[in-house]
């Protein structure tokens, strides 16, 4: 259970598209941390109904988020990857303010950012940090005009003159791709289509000119040549307005192609974190090397490429009941004795990356190999 | 294990009338721990291999065994809408073969779904097969009446829909829910139906007494698995999987798609697998159509259209995908939307997105042709033509080698 091995064919389902891959992390240079999460919590407490709720009385805690240590640095794409229930959109929410942390610490741009929590100490930091949803459908008020819905956060702000204001909605959504903007501005959402009415929300976020925008699964609804469109097109944006992403995603092999970063999420934790190329091409937990093996591909599967794949059993059980020890030990293929006792901390393995597991323990793991279960189980310490 | 039932035999021993069924002892003494994937594997492992075609009921009295098992012609569905008829299938053609399995793709709209929906003929009732045929052992089923074609759902052809919160009923448990068609179709006794209901649960991976649950008392990897034993509930020659694995995460993605691939070669099933996600017909599916705004853009076996896709539509798709397991790559836009179906192109729908696209592309309809088992439809590809474009398409074009003309 190592590095999976790529088959030499692998590249047989790219039909010479020309291979000008998103540079590697290592040379596009990393910026300076906008955002660091340190020991971040969200446990929401499970009340039973009306009764719990009067006298207050908690029948146990969901840990959505549990103890995560993220940065963010300026100008990079970090693909926050996980499965449903994996505490990625949580920690979307808490980054953008829409969910209170119980625990931990957010800083933004060098300041300490986690009481900050009325509406007026708000205001300016909701201008820098910028949120998109998944459902352009859901996102959209029906009754609203394209106009209206973009120019909305400049005067809930009182950002401008009307004058500068009309200028602000015509150019954001020209960037978001509407062009020209006059044909939009008096639409309304049921008028456009699905990739349309993305690139609305796009516009709607960046309208305010952040500088950070949390992207939460913003192409999982959209078809895939729309998808690509959206993401060369917030791909772009980067470019033109040193824009920072957390792109919250639960597809990896779309991470792959965007991120330069990828942190892997498995009930509230971080798995494994470091620049893409590795922790695809070098996954060292068994949770990232399972998901990098099921992710499927467009490329039929050869004789014998089958049997790489590692399904795990079972699914993943609900945030209200995490595991003792490695929250992941029940479903590892390599657990040992050592794994449902302790929980391991992330481990610098290298490169950039990093990986929560004791198999990656630098003591234990030998040249970079993960060992197998045998000589690894050495008992608990 | 009693999986599978003689068919037609309802001999009062094969569920002895005294004994419960495990799913009725209180507190458990026998309690399955096991669930899911590994359940799934020990039930089929106990299961006899049975091979592709291999017939479970009698053949319905019309039918010619020895024609394919499922041939379309033709097919042309419309939609009668206020502003004008849709014509979501317009002219589709395809075989599929005893224990095959055939995958439909094709992004929203290209009329995949409303493909598979007009085999079992369950169309919305603004929707009617207009023309063609749909010959399922040489019986045409355009052609049957409502209550004649009883004979052929559920028996024949099943459906596993999407979202198994919304197919399945909410207020029913599901081992009841699997029994019905068994009782309503093959006529089994209410017990002796949910016997088999408790068999074929245990055979998609879950335990027997799980069966007492409601469906929102399932988790959605299971519930899907409960709509795939539900499809399997009167034995069917052909499953039709309508995105069964679209909203799963992708460890369950990957669990479901093995439980059908398991279940397709220990139960000689052919399988129809309609998704928009062409990684997913790469790993399971034996030959892969492309469908493209209403008609066949091209269709062929897997191995040979992912490798060496032919037409523009085929190879912007599969480039427009990413492959994790392959370099780091930019993905290919597709500029353009799909056509309005109530009013589409002349010629080839999809000329005006089309990076090849020639001045015989607006007007003609494109006929099929085939090379090397493909089936094509591009004027890329002539009369004449060894399979290989008959013009040099731009430089940012994905092609094999080219000849040039005009």
């Amino acid at each position: 259970m190592a590095e999976p091995d790529v088959p030499a064919d692998a590249t047989v389902a790219e039909p010479g598209a020309p291979a000008d891959a998103p540079a590697d992390a290592n040379v596009a240079e990393p910026g300076a941390e906008i955002f660091r999460l340190t020991d971040l919590e969200v446990h929401f407490p499970i009340r039973g109904g009306a009764i719990d709720q009067i006298f207050r009385r908690v029948r146990g805690v969901v840990r959505a988020v549990d103890g995560i240590d993220l940065t963010l640095r300026r100008g990079e794409v970090l693909a926050l990857v996980g499965e449903s229930g994996s505490g990625k959109t949580t920690t979307g929410r808490v980054i953008v303010k829409l969910t209170r942390q119980t625990g931990g610490r957010v800083d933004f741009d060098g300041r300490d950012v986690s009481d900050l929590w009325s509406t007026k100490q708000l205001k300016g930091y909701r201008r820098r940090v910028q949120l998109i949803f998944q459902d352009p459908y859901e996102t959209l008020n029906p009754k609203q005009t394209i106009h209206d819905f973009v120019a909305e956060p400049l005067e809930v702000n009182g950002i401008g003159t009307a004058q500068e204001r009309e200028a602000r909605v015509v150019r954001a959504l020209e960037d978001a791709g509407l062009r020209p903007a006059s044909d939009f501005l008096l639409r309304f959402p049921h008028e456009l289509s699905g990739g349309q009415r993305q690139r609305v929300v796009i516009a709607g976020a960046l309208v305010m000119d952040p500088e950070v925008i949390v992207a939460d699964e913003p192409v999982s609804m959209l078809d895939v040549s729309i998808r690509t469109e959206l993401l060369r097109l917030m791909l772009d944006l980067r470019e033109e307005r040193g824009l920072t992403y957390l792109f919250i995603t639960h597809d990896l092999s779309l991470a792959w192609v965007i991120a330069d970063r990828i942190a892997v999420m498995y009930l509230g934790k971080i798995m494994e974190i470091g620049p893409a190329e590795r922790v695809i091409r070098s996954p060292r937990n068994p949770y990232t090397q399972a998901l990098v093996s099921v992710s499927p591909a467009p490329d039929p599967p050869t004789a014998g490429s089958r049997a790489k794949r590692t399904i795990l059993a079972g699914e993943t059980p609900d945030a209200a009941h995490i595991p003792s020890g490695c929250r992941f030990h029940p479903r590892c293929p390599s657990a040992f004795d050592r794994c449902s006792v302790e929980e391991p901390p992330l481990f610098d393995v290298g490169g950039g990356q990093q990986a929560a597991c004791w198999l990656a323990e630098p003591d234990v793991a030998d040249g970079g190999r993960a060992l197998p279960m045998a000589s690894a189980a050495s008992g608990p310490a | 294990m009693t999986f599978p039932p003689i068919p037609g035999s309802k001999q009062p021993d094969i569920t002895p009338p005294d004994v419960e069924p495990e799913e009725f002892t209180e507190d458990g003494e026998v309690i399955e721990e096991i669930e899911g994937q590994a359940l799934a594997e020990a039930t089929l492992e106990a299961l006899p291999d049975r091979p592709a075609g291999r017939r479970q009921w009698a053949l319905p009295k019309q039918a010619d065994p020895n024609a394919p098992l499922l041939v379309v012609e033709n097919l042309r569905t419309h939609f009668s809408l206020a502003s004008g008829t849709v014509k979501a299938v317009d002219g589709v053609s395809f075989q599929l073969n005893h224990g095959e399995a055939l995958g439909i793709a094709g992004e929203s709209g290209c009329g995949k779904t409303t493909t598979a929906l007009s085999l079992v003929r369950i169309l919305p009732s603004n929707a009617q097969i207009v023309d063609g045929s749909i010959k399922l052992m040489g019986i045409d089923l355009v052609q049957k009446t409502e209550t004649q074609l009883k004979r052929y759902r559920w028996r024949e052809i099943s459906i596993v829909f999407q979202g198994a919160m919304n197919a399945l009923n909410p207020v029913q448990r599901v081992r009841d829910q699997i029994a019905e068609p068994i009782t309503e179709r093959l006529g089994e006794s209410p017990k002796a139906a949910r016997k088999r209901a408790g068999d074929l649960l245990e055979l998609v991976g879950i335990p027997r007494k799980r069966g007492r649950a409601y469906p929102h008392e399932l988790s959605g990897g299971m519930r899907q698995r409960a709509m795939i034993a539900m499809a399997l509930a009167c034995d069917p020659a052909v499953v039709i999987g309508d995105e069964p694995t679209t909203a799963l995460d992708v460890m369950v993605q990957a669990q479901i798609l093995e439980l059908l691939e398991a279940l397709r070669h220990k139960l000689g099933l052919s399988l129809i697998l309609i998704t928009h996600d062409l990684s997913v017909i790469a790993e399971t599916c034996d030959r892969v159509m492309v469908m493209y705004a209403g008609r066949i853009a091209e269709e062929g076996s897997v191995q040979e259209v992912f490798r060496r896709p032919r037409h523009p539509y085929t190879q912007k798709l599969l480039s427009a995908f990413p492959n994790i397991h392959a370099d780091r790559r930019t993905l290919e836009v597709i500029p353009g939307s799909p056509p309005d179906l109530r009013n589409p192109p002349p010629g080839c729908r999809f000329a005006p997105r089309c990076a090849s696209a020639m001045a015989v592309c607006s007007e003609v309809v494109p006929e099929e042709r085939t090379y090397d088992g493909v089936r094509v439809a591009c004027h890329l590809y002539g009369p004449d033509s060894d399979g290989t474009p008959v013009t040099t398409p731009p430089p940012n074009a994905i092609g094999v080698t080219t000849t040039e003309v005009s």
